[in-house]
């Protein structure tokens, strides 16, 4: 079997998982929004209108107006491609440090693994976004600074899941063949022991976007995400929040849409999850 | 036991060494000049190089690293540049309410956990356990910035049943805990059927109800026992997790705590009482996941052997 029927057979066993299908479908829309936005979106997501500021939903406004006047859907739209950059961004730049540091520490062993492990012990002592918090409060509030607080902390669990993978499969008999017959340390990492070592990567980085996802927002709601006035979901939810008595729509809509794009992250990993393991 | 203990408690001083200096680097990953960018710019030079002095910014950096390792042990975690308080005083008067929220969560979603996470366990495959899976993963999803707000438009707004904030033991309570503890109760309930379900599989348990005990009791006297061991590591280790999303959670209610003390620094652009609330939290975490891992090599001396 080649790696491109691999896969195949992967979305396939995938997408028989009833929640990670219907994730698939989600995701689908999710991404068509993110790319089409120009397209789809009635309006400008920035273009203000004072004079009808927290106007409820309406013919020409579905999802009403914010506090500017400015068309909640459109900017709803025009966050999903936020969200997606974040989320691919993040999760991108996470998997390439962890990918390195991880099958380094695990092939290499002794000094390098110790190491690495103590600087996965130092990060994982500051809690969820805590790191993030701290780093885009002194960075100040852009996209660039939001994908660098995110990956800092976002490579550890990448990399500790890679470690334990080589470990366990550079023990493994076709390993030491290959280096029986005079594969160099090099072509043996890359070529024999990373690609049996990858899938459970897979998993974690589907629930990485999510989680990344999850983090953009709350740093936006925060107030130190991307930098207004460009639309983000959680900085949608942030504004929002302060007029829950009289335009909750404001929240509602934004919060539906992480909610279910979330959802449809977690429904799709889990089906990976169920896909990869042998034991299904 | 005490060989474990002291491995274990010489393993945590490397991550306090880094947690600090990665806590201490903070301040220097300012783009610019921190003093320009916490007095703006319309500070005389006179006040740039007081605060400069204060915060030890004239001095060579590892000069700055060595007088800020040294104080912490005092507990003098500099001075807020805003109030002129001493930062672990400012901190200190947050704590209590930082830990009646998140003691009062984790019991929240404690005991909302054990039940449905038993209950989804024991009618595997049925209905209940379909519905608890789908909750738990609906309360996983669904963050504390979005649920918080929802939680308010609907007892505060709709209903008119609890405050939108507020600080106390009783009603303001109750929203702040619900939302901060909800993500951890799908967590545990997720945990709890898992672990569970394991255990019942096990020939002890089968063991059990061949000699006649009913199902209900071969689950609470045997399984269940067995199977809370890895959910209170879970537990011990949530705990930072906690604390994490009482930044947001703290914020959304008012309340009176260490995130929102986070959040207010940051907005004063008070560098110094950032450091210092970050390095708390993180510390408080530290000294947690130690606890956890103390406790659980006291249930388990298969830890011990390791």
């Amino acid at each position: 079997m080649n790696e491109h029927s691999g896969f195949l057979v992967l979305i396939r066993r995938t997408a028989r998982h009833r929640g990670a299908a219907v994730g698939m479908v989600l995701l689908a829309l999710f991404l068509l929004a993110a790319v089409f936005a120009p397209v789809i979106a009635p309006c400008d997501p920035l273009a203000q209108n004072l004079d009808e500021g927290l106007s409820g939903p309406s013919v020409s406004h579905w999802l009403g107006q914010d506090k500017f006047g400015r068309d909640v859907l459109s900017r709803l739209i025009y966050g999903a491609r936020l969200s997606l950059a974040v989320g691919l961004g993040t999760v991108g730049i996470s998997l390439l440090i962890g990918l390195a540091a991880g099958s380094l520490a695990g092939f290499l062993g002794g000094g390098v693994d110790r190491i690495f492990t103590g600087a996965c012990d130092i990060l994982l002592a500051f809690p969820g976004i805590l790191l993030a918090i701290g780093i885009a409060a002194v960075r100040g509030p852009s996209f660039g600074n939001v994908l660098f607080a995110l990956s800092v902390l976002g490579w550890v669990g990448y990399a500790r899941v890679i470690r334990a993978q080589v470990l366990s499969v550079k023990t493994r008999e076709f390993v030491e063949s290959a280096r029986a017959v005079g594969s160099s340390p090099a072509r043996l990492l890359l070529r024999h022991i990373l690609p049996n070592a990858i899938s459970p990567i897979l998993v974690e980085a589907t629930f990485g976007i999510a989680r990344a996802i999850v983090a953009e927002a709350g740093l936006s709601f925060l107030g130190l995400g991307v930098a207004p006035p460009a639309a983000s979901w959680g900085s949608m939810i942030g504004e929002g929040r302060h007029f829950l008595f009289i335009a909750p729509h404001l929240v509602t809509a934004p919060g539906a849409a992480i909610l279910l794009t979330v959802m449809a992250f977690n429904f799709l990993g889990d089906g990976l999850r169920d896909a990869l393991d042998v034991r299904q | 036991m005490k060989r474990y203990l002291l491995g274990r408690l010489l393993r945590t001083i490397p991550v306090v060494f880094g947690v600090v200096t990665v806590v201490f680097l903070l301040i220097h990953l300012l783009p610019g000049d921190p003093v320009d960018i916490m007095l703006g710019e319309s500070a005389v030079p006179a006040q740039k190089e007081e605060l400069r002095r204060e915060l030890h910014l004239d001095r060579p950096i590892l000069s700055q690293y060595a007088s800020y390792l040294s104080g912490i042990p005092r507990g003098d975690l500099g001075v807020s540049f805003r109030s002129r308080e001493p930062v672990l005083g400012e901190i200190a008067r947050r704590i209590p309410a930082t830990v009646l929220l998140a003691a009062t969560s984790i019991t929240v979603a404690v005991l909302v956990a054990l039940p449905l996470g038993v209950l989804a366990a024991m009618r595997r495959g049925k209905a209940a356990d379909y519905l608890s899976g789908f909750a738990a993963m609906l309360s996983l999803s669904i963050p504390n910035f979005l649920l918080g707000p929802l939680l308010v438009l609907l007892f505060s707004v709709q209903l008119g049943l609890l405050p939108v904030s507020g600080y106390g033991a009783g009603r303001p309570l109750v929203l702040p805990a619900v939302t901060l503890g909800t993500g951890m109760a799908a967590l545990l309930t997720r945990m709890v059927r898992a672990t569970l379900l394991e255990e019942l599989r096990k020939e002890y348990v089968t063991a059990a109800i061949a000699r006649g005990l009913p199902y209900r009791s071969a689950v609470a006297r045997h399984a269940l026992r067995n199977a809370l061991v890895p959910v209170v590591t879970a537990l011990g280790l949530s705990f930072g997790a906690v604390l994490a999303g009482s930044v947001i959670t703290e914020t959304i209610f008012s309340w009176p705590g260490i995130g929102r003390l986070l959040i207010q620094a940051i907005d004063a652009r008070d560098y110094p009482l950032v450091q210092g609330c970050v390095l708390v939290i993180a510390l408080s975490t530290v000294a947690v996941n130690l606890a956890t891992d103390i406790l659980c090599a006291r249930l388990d001396p298969r830890i011990r052997y390791e």
